[in-house]
Formats: structure tokens, C-alpha cells, sequence
């Protein structure tokens, strides 16, 4: 009846081909490219997760320690002839004294045989020029404490912090000493005699030093020989003096040796003291002493020793001194660590010690409340009247093209644009978290703008007509229904909009908000800075505590950036309807 | 009448028909089986007819089980479900006169042993005659869809409706002549009158069959001229003159 | 097939709309109504009489121009802004184009229930309380209460949400939903009430049961009914319309439609042929 489909013809014989043996091969293929693509897919994750892990591991290894820092426990006399000479307890006299001198005082107490001026200013630099600021409020606070002795901590300097972090140099304590050691003073330049060949041991590794750096020296002229440039010849033959004069003294193994900076400090820990060696001999040395010796008396064998500073000091930035005295501080108890609260209490300084993240952070909020004010009513509004309102005509399209162009000009020229218009035309002032927050808002409107478009095309237009159905207006219908439906959306998208702001550095270099600025900002007219130039300005400073700082200051921006999207992940999962 | 979009539809209403017409043939063979069995006085022949019943009544159960699943299968609508009430029907009515003549071979076994004057049978050939032409033609109108057709059958009723008159009055004066031939004369009244019957089953046909092309139900009453129901033998006289 | 008796569409319309039938005048009267979604000429000409308090339903292929009619009554096809609208449709006498017509106005009078069940994703109370309260139809909570059960009661969902009125009316099942909506509906008091395939979505049990609520609601309402479903627009209306291709073919009682349409191409339709 038919001549449609199978029935009138009956039942073709199936032609594909699936057992051949070619057939197979060609399914195996599959399964292969298959299994193939299944492990591109997971080496680029796991290369992408190992950068990952990199980044995040050394960010932390650099910025963990920058959240400790050391002070120094001392029992400090608040005498009132310093702190209150009056005697009229007047707050702002208080205030005013030199805490530091309490201080110094303080710290002179916890170490003996403090001599002459330079000792005194290699004690006092351990100290952080900021050290006796605790100490000031406390007392401000509680002037009940003038003439009172109380235990107090005094922030140590940078460069002490970081020789207690482990940063400064391997303190190698050498074999048991055989002789008996006898010193021959107990301060100034003494000598000190021992037994047995006590030192003969560091005297070689000594000489072995001098050997490679010889060695190096003379592999240095012969690569500037090869290049045979004239202008290196006196470079080279000042190398070859150097390396000769340092194989000169090679030449008997058992002569003395002077010990200068550039090799290895020795020391000799005796009676309680502790002698810098300057000479070195087999089994008899020469050298300052850094702490005193209590007496003269010889020292039996394995009552002293001799002591290793691995890195010759000037490789490092704390004298041998500084770490004798920090050393003696820290087994007398002296030493303190606790959790850096003033790196998020404290503005930028240019003491790393004293340096926080608290102005870039206030800024940031400040910044942020600003473009957060400017671009969420004027995103949203722009979104909502492009979706739902707008004609669809020539100029409505003209503008959608420019706000999604806009999303993509490079940052920098919102900043020339801020520094033009808010700065050049309206003249408001640089630096200031109300431009900073301007720009920001010009960066991120295209991104909230487009974000909450797609928010309000996601509500299914099933919602609206039900609202319009039952005699809602276009408006009531928007506002009542379609926009709280959009809103988690709208959220993430201002969230990661903010975050992305939170995040740029560009066009606020423009507008001046990458000045020093200590003080934490008060208000939106204030000079101020931003945690990511915060960052960019520290990274920039040579101090190596300051390394530590940027790396601290990251992880805080990073934390900050991970609370902001677990915020937006949260608002969307706990608004998220389904339709 | 074919042409749905599902093929299958059209093969079941196909079907339908087929065996609708196969119900009206065995009917028209059953009616001219039984009248000839009554003529010839052929017991068995008529035995014969008897039989050939069962046949209707199966395909009248086949028919009305299929036309059912039909419904319940594809919802019919408009022609198509007219299509399948009118087959119903249509069917039934085909039964019936399948049992009627099944009744008419009953009684020429009945009466195969007594002879009759040939005279007596010529009303009720014409009849017989006249109902084979009757169902034939409504048949030829239902397999045609034709609505002018079936409604020349349905008029043309009331011929035999005048023809079982006639007869009616013909065996009544027999009867009432010599009383023996009542039994005789009872079973051919009876068989007149089922034929009587068939032939107002070929109009329930015809108004179905008009219902079916146009939709509409015929409304107009049939021309009757079957008055035997009021007709009584008052007289002798009465009756010849 | 031999169609004995033919019809001209002219006629039919002459029969069955122009010429008001006797009894109540048309609650809906449309005349010469044409649609166009910018180049396309979705209605042509559309001339019908929709009678009161009884249910009409508007059966015909996808794309035929049902639903853009049924649009049309509440004006929802403003919403679109290529839609152009000409001719008139008259309720109870008055031009629902005429520029004097507020359609949030209108549409307080027209309900409309749509295909895909669409509560607010908020709780069942508010879907039926949030028409009343934008019609200030209620003077406090108490009466916006009585309103909310009289709703839910003539949608017969009430028994079933009773316990459960705070809980978000998108976690009923699909027929309680679609009941909401209707219960929404008959919450702003309309006059008419437009359901675009209500039932397209659910179950036949669910099915049944607003086919149930749209009888008893015929008392009160004027129930236009979109349906692709034969079956259903023979169950439940007593008028039905054919559209195809943008017209209007037919228009009459429910049980000659499906008996003995007049036209050839509502009878193709209907039974399931090559139209």
C-alpha cells in the first residue's frame, strides 16, 4: 500500500562494518586517542597545580616569618628624672621622653662589658629605632609606673630579627677541646693559649679557604685573559697579585694565619666569655674579646671551645659582635618571639621592623567602599535599563559594543584618564582613596555592567510574564521579581569585580597613590595607599626584611582575595534558585 | 479515506471495511441460501444455512473487538470516529439479518416434508428477491461512501414493505380457506416477516451510512407502507372483495 | 475523501462569529485582528466571538497563531517590541487597543496562566498574596488572608498546602504548582482567565485535576484555553476555534468541531492527516 520506508522493500542487509579485523584496530584507535586526550588533560592540570603549589610554597616560606618578630625582655627602670622630669605628670611631656634612652639602658644592663663608644653603638643598633614605643604608650597610659622597675620588651632591629630567624649565619661549635686553654686577660686583645693543638683543625679549613678563593681568583684572570680585552689588563693583574699574596701564605701549613672579614669568623668561648680570634695558629690564638671573661683562670679541657661563624661577616649584615651580644641575650633569656601584631597595626615605615600593612589595607577598604558606592547602583541600573528597557536600536547597540570594548582597555588608561579628568579638570587631590576608588570604578562598571546583564538574562523569562500576568508593572516585575532572582549573580559578578579592583596597581601608579605614606589614611581625601602598591613598593626596597614584608604583604592580599570569592562562591550557592 | 499521517491507521480502517463487506456477503449468501432452501424443501441445504450463521456472529465479535481497541488506540475524531460507530453499527445490523435468515432456514426444515403450491412461494421470491438487491446494493453504497445511493435503499423500503403486505394477505386467505394450511402458512408468514426485517435493517444501514458521509442524522421519518400490524381479518368477503 | 457537503470558510465565519448568536452578548469580540512580529504576519484577520462564563479553546498546530491571540487578549504581546497589533478586540463592549486602556490595568481584569507552571520562587502565600497587594485588594493582613484561602480553596489546592503556606511554591509538584497559578490568578479577581497549554507539563492525573478545577471555574469565569491536546479541548470547552496558518478556519460548538467539522483542513487536523 506503501512504498515508503522498509516495509515494501524489506529489511537491507546491515552494511556496517564492526568485526573485520580492521574494524577493531580502528575501535582500539579510539579507545587510545581517547585514553590519550584523558592524559593531556590531566598533565596540564597537574602542571598548572604544580605552579601552583610553587607560587603558593614560596610565598609562604618567604612570608610566614615575617608574622614573628623578636624583642628583647628586659627589667627597665622608668626613673622619673627621664620620663617625667617636671614631676607635673603632664600627658604630653610623658609622651614626649626619650624612652630610648631607657632602653639603651635596659639593654647595656642584660650585656657586661659594654666599652666605649663603638661597643655601645653596636649594642644599640640591635635595637629597632621603634623599640621603645610599647614601652611609651604603656607609660602613658599608666603613668603609675614612673619610678617603678618593670619588665618590658624592646623590638629589635631588622637585621637582629632576621639573624633570630635563622637568617644571619651557621654557628658551628667544633670538637671537644683536648687541651687546657689559658687566656691572658679577661678583656681588650688577648691571647689564649691552650695545651694541645686545639685549633690546628680550624687553621686548615682556614688555609683550605684561602686555597679555593686563590684558586677562584686566578680561574677569574684567566676567563678575562681569554676574552683578551686591553682594558682588563690591570683587573687582571691586580687578580693575579691577590691570588698570589693569598698562595703566599699557603705556603707553610703550620704558620699563623690573620683572620680578616672575608673568611669565616673563629671564636674561642672561654670563662664565660667569648674572644674574637684575629690570629690563628696551631695552638695559640690572638683576638678581641667581645664578652668579658669573668677571670684568667685556665680552663680545662672541654670547659671551652671554639666557635664557627660559617659566613664570613662581611657576607652578612650583623657584625660578629651583634651576634655574640644577640646570642648571649638569647641564653640568658633575654629573647622574645611573638606574633608580628604590629605588621597589621602599623602603617609603611622605612625601619622594616616597624613596617605594616594596616595603611594599604585601610586604603584598599577605603578605595574599594568608593568604587563599591560609585559602580553597583550605576551597574546595576545600567544593566537592568539595557536589558529590559533600552530600545533595541543603532545607539543601544553602539553602547553594548563599547561596554564590552571598555571591559577589555589595558588598566593603565583608566589611570591616565583619572589622572586627566579627577586630578587636571576637577582638581581633586592625589593620592586619595576618593580617585583611587574613581578610577577603580571606571575599571570595573564595563565588568558589573556585563556580569549583571548575563544575571538578568539567566532569570527565565517565565518569572516576568507571570508578574506582567497578574498585572504587575514592567517595573514592579523587574524590581519585585526578576532582580532578587538576579542578585547572587550580580553579586559574584561585583565581588570578582571588586576583587579584580582590590587587585590593580596600574592606574593608581598614575593618580600618586604609590607614595610613602606612614600614617593610616582617615579619611576618603587623605593620602593613602593600596595594598598591591604596598607591595610593589616594598618589593623594590633592598632590605632583606623587607623581602619577607612583600611576601607577608601577598599573603594577606591573597587571603583577601580568597575571603572575597569564597564570599561570592557562598552568596551564589546559598541565593541560588532553581527554576 | 486513507491518507493519515500514521500509515497504520489507514491499514486498520481498511481492515475494518474488509471485513464488513466479508459480513454483508455472508448475509446476502445466507438470506438467498435460506430462500432456496424453503423453495426446494432441502433440509439440508437449510441445515447447511444454519451453520453458515456462526460464521457472521464471529466476524461481528472480531469486528466489534478490533473497532473498540481502535477507539481506545487512537481517539478517533470527526469522519474517523463516525467511521468506526457507523461499522458498529453497521455490523450489528448485519448480524441480525444473519440470525433472521438463519430463522428462515429453521423453518423450511420445518416445513421441507409438507408440500405447497408453487403459487404460494412467488410473493415471497419477490421478496427475498427484492431484500438480496436491498442489502446488496447498501453494501456497494457503504464500500462506495455513497450517501444517494444508500438513500435510494432506504426509500425503496418501502417496496417491500408492500410486497410483505401482499404476501401477508395472501397467506391469511389460505389460512382462513383450509385450515391446514395454517402451520404451513404460520412458518411462511414468519419467514416473509423476517425478511420484512432484514429490509428495515438494510435502512438502519443506509441511515448509518448517510450519518457517516455527511455528519448529520436522518431525520425524516421512512416511507411506510407495512400496515399489516394493524391489519385484522374481518371477513371473508372483506378480504376478497 | 469525498467531502459531501462543502463549506466556505466565509460562510462558516458569517455563521459562527460575525453574527452575535442568540442568547448573553460576547464577553470577547474580536474583529479583523492582525498580528505582525516585525515582517511576519502572524494573525491574518481574526474575527471570533467569545462567549461569557464558558470555556473556548483554541486547538490547532504549532506556530498557527493560538497563543499570539490569546496575547493578544491581555495585551502581553506589547511586551515584544516587534509586535504590532491592529484591529480591535472588545471586552464587554470596550477597545482593549484603544490608548485610553492601561494594559497593567487590563491585565488585573485578564489573567493569564502559562504553560510551564511559573511560581515566584517565593513561598506559596506570597505567590498568591503578591497580585492582591500590588491591587491594594486587601485593606490588611486579615483580609489579604481570607483572600489568599479563598484563592487556594477555589483552585482546591488549599487542603493540600494548608500546613505549609511559608514554603517556597516551587518545591509543590508540577500540577500543585500549576493550581497555584492559577490559584494566583483568581487571587486578583479577573473576569476572564487565559491558560496557554496548562497542562502541556503534567501528568494525566495532574491533568485531570485542572481540567476538574476549569469546570468548576467556568461558573465564574470566562476561560480562554490553549491546548495541543484534542482530547482535552473536547473535554473541557464547550466552543472551540481552529487556527491554521495564521487564520482562523473554524469556529463552533465543541461537539460539532470534533463530530463534524465543516471545514476539510479542521477535519485533516483534527483526525491526524496530511493537511
Amino acid at each position: 500500500m506503501t512504498d515508503i520506508g522498509f516495509t515494501s522493500q524489506g529489511i537491507a542487509p546491515r552494511r556496517t562494518d564492526t568485526r573485520s579485523v580492521a574494524a577493531k584496530a580502528r575501535l582500539k584507535a579510539r579507545y587510545r586517542s581517547n585514553t590519550r586526550f584523558r592524559w593531556y588533560g590531566i598533565s596540564a592540570l597537574a602542571i598548572a597545580s604544580a605552579f601552583l603549589v610553587i607560587l603558593i610554597t614560596d610565598i609562604f616560606t618567604k612570608g610566614m616569618p615575617a608574622f614573628w618578630q623578636h624583642s628583647i625582655v628586659a627589667d627597665v627602670a622608668v626613673t622619673e628624672d627621664i620620663v617625667d622630669p617636671d614631676g607635673k605628670r603632664d600627658p604630653s611631656a610623658i609622651l614626649g621622653a626619650d624612652y630610648m634612652a631607657l632602653a639603651r639602658t635596659a639593654l647595656a644592663a642584660a650585656v657586661p662589658g659594654i666599652e666605649g663608644r663603638t661597643q655601645k653603638k653596636q649594642l644599640n643598633d640591635l635595637l629597632s629605632s621603634g623599640a621603645a614605643d610599647e614601652l611609651r604608650t604603656e607609660v602613658a597610659a599608666h603613668p603609675e609606673m614612673i619610678g617603678k622597675t618593670v619588665k618590658a620588651n624592646f623590638l629589635l632591629s631588622d637585621t637582629a630579627d632576621l639573624y633570630l630567624k635563622g637568617d644571619g649565619t651557621p654557628i658551628i661549635n667544633s670538637a671537644p677541646s683536648l687541651g687546657t686553654a689559658t687566656p691572658s686577660a679577661t678583656a681588650g686583645e688577648i691571647t689564649v693559649l691552650t695545651t694541645d693543638t686545639d685549633f690546628a683543625a680550624a687553621l686548615v679549613e682556614v688555609k683550605k679557604d684561602i686555597q679555593s678563593k686563590a684558586a677562584a681568583l686566578s680561574a677569574e684572570a684567566d676567563r678575562l685573559q681569554r676574552l683578551n680585552s686591553g682594558t682588563t689588563a690591570d683587573r687582571i693583574a691586580e687578580l693575579r697579585k691577590d691570588a698570589k699574596s693569598l698562595e703566599a701564605r699557603l705556603s707553610n701549613p703550620n704558620s699563623e694565619e690573620v683572620l680578616d672579614g672575608k673568611i669565616a669568623s673563629h671564636l674561642v668561648e672561654i670563662n664565660g666569655g667569648l674572644v674574637k680570634v684575629t690570629k690563628l695558629a696551631s695552638s695559640v690564638v690572638t683576638g678581641d674579646v667581645l664578652i668579658p671573661l669573668k677571670s684568667t683562670e685556665a680552663a680545662a679541657p672541654g670547659q671551652w671551645q671554639l666557635i664557627t661563624y660559617a659566613t664570613p661577616e662581611t657576607d652578612r649584615s650583623i657584625s660578629d659582635r651583634g651576634v655574640a651580644f644577640l646570642e648571649h641575650l638569647r641564653s640568658n633569656g633575654h629573647v622574645e618571639k611573638q606574633f608580628n601584631w604590629r605588621f597589621f597595626t602599623a602603617g609603611d615605615s622605612r625601619e622594616a621592623e616597624l613596617a605594616g600593612v594596616r595603611g594599604a589595607i585601610v586604603g584598599s577598604l577605603l578605595t574599594l567602599f568608593v568604587t563599591m558606592i560609585i559602580c553597583l547602583p550605576i551597574g546595576v541600573l545600567a544593566a537592568i535599563y539595557l536589558e529590559q528597557f533600552a530600545p533595541k536600536n543603532r545607539l543601544t547597540d553602539l553602547i553594548d559594543i563599547n561596554i564590552n570594548n571598555l571591559a577589555a582597555v589595558p588598566s593603565i588608561v583608566f589611570g591616565l584618564l583619572g589622572l586627566a579628568v579627577f586630578l587636571n579638570f576637577f582638581g581633586l587631590p592625589r593620592s586619595a582613596p576618593l580617585v583611587g576608588g574613581l578610577v577603580l570604578a571606571l575599571l570595573v562598571l564595563p565588568t558589573i555592567i556585563i556580569t549583571s546583564r548575563a544575571a538578568l538574562r539567566a532569570v527565565p523569562p517565565s518569572v516576568q510574564e507571570a508578574a506582567l500576568g497578574i498585572g504587575a508593572s514592567k517595573q514592579q516585575a523587574i524590581f519585585h521579581h526578576v532582580l532578587p532572582l538576579a542578585m547572587p549573580g550580580i553579586m559574584t559578578g561585583t565581588i570578582i569585580g571588586m576583587a579584580h579592583a582590590l587587585g590593580e596597581t596600574a592606574p593608581l601608579l598614575m593618580i600618586g597613590m604609590v607614595a610613602f605614606i606612614v600614617d593610616v589614611p582617615k579619611g576618603f581625601t587623605e593620602s593613602a595607599t593600596v595594598l598591591p602598591v604596598q607591595i610593589y613598593l616594598w618589593s623594590d626596597l633592598p632590605e632583606p626584611a623587607f623581602q619577607s614584608k612583600t611576601a607577608a604583604a601577598i599573603i594577606v592580599l591573597l587571603t583577601v582575595l580568597f575571603v572575597m570569592n569564597g564570599a561570592a562562591i557562598w552568596l551564589r550557592k546559598k541565593f541560588e534558585r532553581r527554576w | 479515506m486513507n491518507n493519515h499521517i500514521v500509515k497504520s491507521y489507514d491499514i486498520e480502517f481498511s481492515e475494518l471495511d474488509r471485513m464488513t463487506a466479508e459480513m454483508g456477503g455472508h448475509a446476502e449468501k445466507l438470506l438467498a441460501d435460506a430462500f432456496a432452501a424453503l423453495e426446494s424443501r432441502d433440509p439440508r441445504l437449510a441445515e447447511a444455512t444454519v451453520a453458515g450463521d456462526r460464521i457472521i456472529d464471529e466476524l461481528e465479535a472480531q469486528l466489534q473487538e478490533r473497532a473498540v481497541y481502535m477507539i481506545a488506540k487512537r481517539q478517533p475524531m470527526a469522519n474517523d470516529l463516525r467511521h468506526i460507530m457507523t461499522v458498529l453499527k453497521i455490523a450489528g445490523d448485519l448480524e441480525r439479518a444473519g440470525d433472521l435468515a438463519k430463522n428462515i432456514a429453521k423453518r423450511a426444515l420445518a416445513v421441507s416434508n409438507e408440500s405447497h403450491p408453487k403459487t404460494l412461494m412467488n410473493g415471497l421470491r419477490h421478496m427475498a428477491e427484492l431484500a438480496q438487491r436491498q442489502l446488496k446494493d447498501i453494501l456497494d453504497a457503504f464500500s462506495s461512501r455513497d450517501d444517494k445511493k444508500a438513500l435510494a435503499v432506504w426509500r425503496g423500503d418501502a417496496g417491500l414493505d408492500a410486497l410483505y403486505n401482499s404476501v401477508f394477505r395472501e397467506l391469511l386467505t389460505y389460512m382462513m380457506e383450509d385450515p391446514r394450511n395454517i402451520g404451513l402458512c404460520t412458518h411462511l408468514l414468519f419467514a416473509a416477516k423476517n425478511i420484512e426485517r432484514i429490509g428495515d435493517h438494510t435502512t438502519n444501514i443506509a441511515e448509518n451510512i448517510h450519518y457517516l458521509v455527511t455528519g448529520e442524522i436522518l431525520a425524516d421519518d421512512r416511507p411506510k407502507s407495512d400496515d399489516t400490524s394493524t391489519l385484522m381479518p374481518k371477513s371473508r368477503t372483506g378480504l376478497n372483495g | 475523501m469525498d467531502m459531501s457537503v462543502a463549506f466556505d470558510v466565509n460562510t462558516a465565519l458569517a455563521n459562527g462569529a460575525l453574527v452575535t448568536p442568540a442568547g448573553p452578548p460576547p464577553k470577547i469580540s474580536a474583529q479583523g485582528v492582525n498580528v505582525h512580529y516585525g515582517e511576519k504576519h502572524a494573525l491574518k484577520d481574526v474575527c471570533v466571538n467569545i462567549a461569557p462564563r464558558a470555556v473556548t479553546s483554541f486547538i490547532g498546530p504549532s506556530g498557527c497563531g493560538k497563543s499570539t491571540f490569546l496575547r493578544c487578549i491581555n495585551r502581553m504581546n506589547d511586551t515584544v517590541a516587534t509586535c504590532r497589533v491592529t484591529g480591535s478586540i472588545l471586552i464587554d463592549g470596550e477597545d482593549i487597543y484603544d490608548p485610553a486602556i492601561d494594559p497593567v490595568e487590563l491585565r488585573s481584569r485578564v489573567g493569564m496562566v502559562f504553560q510551564k507552571p511559573n511560581p515566584f520562587p517565593k513561598s506559596i502565600y506570597e505567590n498568591v498574596a503578591y497580585g492582591p497587594r500590588i491591587h491594594a485588594l486587601a485593606a490588611n493582613k486579615g483580609e489579604l488572608d481570607a483572600i489568599v484561602e479563598r484563592s487556594l480553596r477555589k483552585a482546591s489546592l488549599w487542603e493540600e498546602v494548608k500546613d505549609r503556606l511559608n514554603e517556597s511554591g516551587t518545591g509543590l509538584s508540577g500540577g500543585q504548582q500549576q493550581r497555584l497559578c492559577i490559584a494566583r490568578t483568581i487571587a486578583i479577581d479577573p473576569e476572564i482567565i487565559l491558560m496557554d497549554e496548562p497542562c502541556s507539563a503534567l501528568d494525566p492525573i495532574a491533568t485531570a485535576r485542572i481540567e476538574m478545577l476549569i469546570e468548576e471555574l467556568r461558573q465564574a469565569y470566562t476561560i480562554v484555553i490553549v491546548t495541543h491536546s484534542m482530547q482535552q479541548a473536547a473535554r473541557v470547552s464547550q466552543r472551540t476555534a481552529f487556527f491554521h496558518l495564521g487564520t482562523l478556519v473554524e469556529e463552533g460548538e465543541t461537539q460539532a468541531i470534533f463530530t463534524r467539522p465543516s471545514d476539510q483542513r479542521t477535519q485533516d487536523y483534527i483526525t491526524g492527516r496530511i493537511g
